[in-house]
């Protein structure tokens, strides 16, 4: 029994420990949130030391090769700043761990997005907007693509893209030879692009497919060129001029929406679910055409480097040309702003990676193609086999506003998976993409 | 001060539950009660905070609900088919494997680890080994199907097959579980039962019915509702079988936990997303009393 007082005090320590260590998580973390960036700002402004700010983009090898090569420039011109770059979080997470640093005070002060995520980071009260005085909205006007007009949010700027991507038709020049076509003259029309698809298509025996001519997948990159080039290319409109209406439920639409459902119907040309979807098939060598872009020339460098391939500008059709164009974009969060010395920074860093020549760098490694004019009408760019396509698109590209991309892509799956898979009459089929898509502006704009 | 032996014991006994305490505080209840708070405002998730709304995000799911080709809809009847499907055909084959191998005495442990390996193992990594084998033509399944004259199958490419042939493989990997429970309930039951019903001249069947099943009661109920519970949460199958992880096709995989997901992370609706939760938290409680209430009698023997 006299072993008893010190089993009790061990006890009550170790009570004590363990609500000590648990207390304070739950209760300290809101209060240090605020706290916490203010005095370690005070302290640098003291010091007149380096201001850090954070950057964060999704892990895609290429951009955080190029970024990389930025921030060490920008530091090298700005060695009071220094940038902290998070690019650890894959594609899938990304936008769950912003969500997620924010409640916890940290997370970055100048973040890349998608440019159809914007509403909704905008509506959440996530991005500011740019300060005019840094990037006035005539500048942009004047040097960027006219696609990153998509960045204004009813009339305020909220991001800015280093490069800018559009679409165009890749070819497999052997299936293409195999098929007898000549691959030195790839679909330039609509019309051909349907015929050449019939003709390089091959099945087995038993009518399994072994070599797709054309895939008509929504999922991957056709609901944009379904939206942005087929329905302007049969007489359409997308959109009205705001975003705020869908207008592709009509004649002309619905001529393009047959025509691409016809790949996978009536032509059989494709299915877009062998092969782990188009884009895979693509890449494996097993499709003959295909939608996609630029950012794609990385992926086959990557997983097929001896494909024997081209690419060249979107079929064009009654002599329309369009293309869809989309940019991963740079904004401003919350948090950059809350402390001046910093938020002077953070624009500094913007201004730099938002340049003409972080652009040039950028098309070198990435393979996207620069979001200002001058670095993207460069002749050599225009003549370059593979890119050239891309850049010849930029003149005529349109980039969806998007109010939710996610959701708006997947009105568009969903109605053609009711013709393939349910047989659902695709006029109504295309109604019921054109209510849920119109809801879902509807709801976006209400607010 | 002195303290007797017991009740030393209890301090120690506290102490040692104030570990797990503290976890399912912190980790568990918290985050559970801000998830009833979250439902009841217009929750900013990058502010972490939002105004109060009384019963507006409840509201707008009923809304939806009655809407044609609704997500909610179909998340709850698809969750709910889930249970109607998954529970039964993991009961009775857990049950008939755990009778089977209560025969087996060479390689029993090798038996034994064989079926519970898929439940330890990842779903993530269980549904990417599936896919491969549901692909279409290129599939082992579809090959195996060719090979003695029926034709493919599209499994979860097909809004018809899909919510089955994900159910499947939920049973497959959950399987493990109910077999290794049933074992060791089978294994409880006092030989002197089944030695007096042979002597009686009770053949197997009548053994089986009267002896076995009932005296299994407890277990099964133990295993319908924790199973119940699993195939309403079910979420990562689901998200890595079905295209793109949208619970489609055409919405035919979505699950609840898949909806509150897509609200909360990809629109970022956190006060939708949270009210959801909270109706399955609801829909998990009802359905679990009420298994308890009535599944649960004794056996005397």
């Amino acid at each position: 029994m006299k072993q008893s007082k010190p089993f009790v005090l061990l006890s009550v320590l170790l009570v004590s420990i363990v609500l000590l260590a648990a207390c304070p998580a739950p209760a300290a973390a809101p209060a240090e949130e605020p706290a916490a960036p203010e005095s370690a700002a005070a302290e640098m402004a003291a010091a007149d030391e380096v201001i850090e700010i954070e950057y964060w983009q999704y892990n895609f090898a290429a951009r955080v090769e190029a970024m990389d090569q930025l921030i060490e420039m920008f530091e090298a011109e700005n060695p009071n700043i220094q940038v902290i770059h998070n690019a650890d979080i894959p594609y899938a997470e990304f936008r769950d761990k912003i969500a997620a640093s924010v409640p916890a005070g940290v997370g970055p002060d100048v973040a890349t997005l998608f440019y159809g995520w914007q509403s909704a980071w905008i509506n959440a009260g996530y991005l500011i907007p740019l300060p005019e005085d840094a990037f006035p909205p005539s500048m942009v006007e004047e040097q960027f693509s006219p696609m990153v007009q998509a960045s204004f949010v009813e009339g305020t700027l909220y991001t800015l893209p280093t490069a800018v991507r559009a679409l165009a038709l890749f070819y497999n020049r052997d299936l293409m030879e195999a098929a007898g076509l000549d691959p030195n003259s790839p679909p330039t029309t609509l019309d051909e692009l349907r015929d050449m698809a019939v003709q390089c298509t091959q099945r087995d025996d038993d009518g399994n497919l072994v070599i797709e001519g054309f895939v008509a997948d929504p999922s991957s990159q056709d609901h944009h060129w379904f939206r942005e080039v087929l329905v302007r290319q049969f007489g359409g409109v997308p959109y009205s001029d705001e975003y705020s209406t869908v207008l592709y439920n009509d004649e002309a639409g619905l001529q393009a929406w047959n025509y691409l459902l016809a790949f996978h119907t009536e032509l059989g040309t494709g299915d877009r679910d062998l092969f782990d979807g188009s884009t895979n098939a693509f890449v494996g060598g097993n499709v003959c055409f295909h939608v996609d872009g630029s950012f794609r020339l990385g992926t086959i460098a990557n997983n097929n480097p001896d494909m024997n391939f081209g690419v060249t500008e979107l079929p064009a059709h009654n002599g329309i040309k369009s293309t869809f164009g989309s940019y991963w974009t740079h904004g401003l969060t919350k948090k950059a702003a809350e402390d001046p010395a910093r938020f002077e920074a953070a624009v500094k860093f913007l201004q730099f990676i938002t340049s003409a020549e972080a652009g040039a760098l950028w098309v070198d490694i990435v393979g996207e193609l620069p979001a200002q004019l001058k670095a993207g009408s460069n002749p050599e760019l225009l003549a370059d086999e593979k890119l050239g396509a891309f850049a010849a698109g930029l003149e005529y590209a349109y980039a969806t506003f998007f109010a939710d991309e996610s959701q708006q892509r997947q009105a568009i799956i969903d109605s053609f998976d009711m013709v393939i898979l349910a047989d659902e009459d695709p006029a109504a089929a295309l109604e019921i993409a054109a209510e849920t898509d119109q809801e879902i502006l509807d709801e976006f704009w209400s607010n | 001060m002195r303290l007797t032996l017991r009740q030393r014991q209890i301090i120690w006994a506290y102490i040692f539950m104030s570990v797990a305490l503290v976890f399912f505080v912190v980790i568990r209840w918290y985050p559970t009660i801000l998830a009833f708070n979250v439902s009841f405002r217009d929750w900013n998730v990058f502010e972490g905070s939002g105004p109060w709304v009384g019963v507006e995000n409840y509201q707008e799911i009923w809304q939806d609900a009655g809407k044609p080709r609704s997500s909610v809809t179909a998340a709850f009847s698809n969750t709910v088919r889930y249970v109607l499907f998954g529970v039964p055909a993991q009961l009775v084959l857990g049950l008939g494997i755990a009778l089977l191998l209560a025969q087996v005495y060479r390689f029993a442990a090798v038996f034994r680890a064989a079926y519970f390996a898929p439940y330890v193992t990842s779903a993530v990594a269980v549904a990417f080994v599936w896919n491969w084998l549901y692909q279409p033509e290129t599939g082992l399944l579809n090959q195996a199907l060719d090979l003695v004259g029926l034709p493919q199958q599209p499994f979860t490419k097909s809004p018809k097959q899909a919510l089955p042939s994900i159910t499947a493989v939920a049973v497959w990997q959950n399987l493990g579980f109910a077999v290794i429970i049933f074992l060791a309930g089978i294994q409880q039951i006092p030989d002197m039962y089944y030695e007096a019903a042979r002597i009686d001249g009770a053949n197997v069947w009548q053994i089986f019915w009267r002896i076995t099943l009932p005296l299994l009661n407890p277990i099964i109920v133990y295993l319908t509702v924790l199973g119940t519970i699993s195939y309403l949460r079910l979420f990562a199958l689901v998200q890595n079988m079905s295209p793109q992880g949208t619970g489609g096709p055409l919405k035919s995989t979505t699950t609840v936990v898949l909806e509150v997901y897509r609200e909360g992370f990809s629109s970022y609706k956190m006060g939708y997303a949270g009210a959801l939760t909270v109706l399955l938290f609801l829909l998990i409680l009802l359905i679990t009393v009420i298994q308890l209430r009535f599944l649960s009698r004794r056996v005397e023997y």
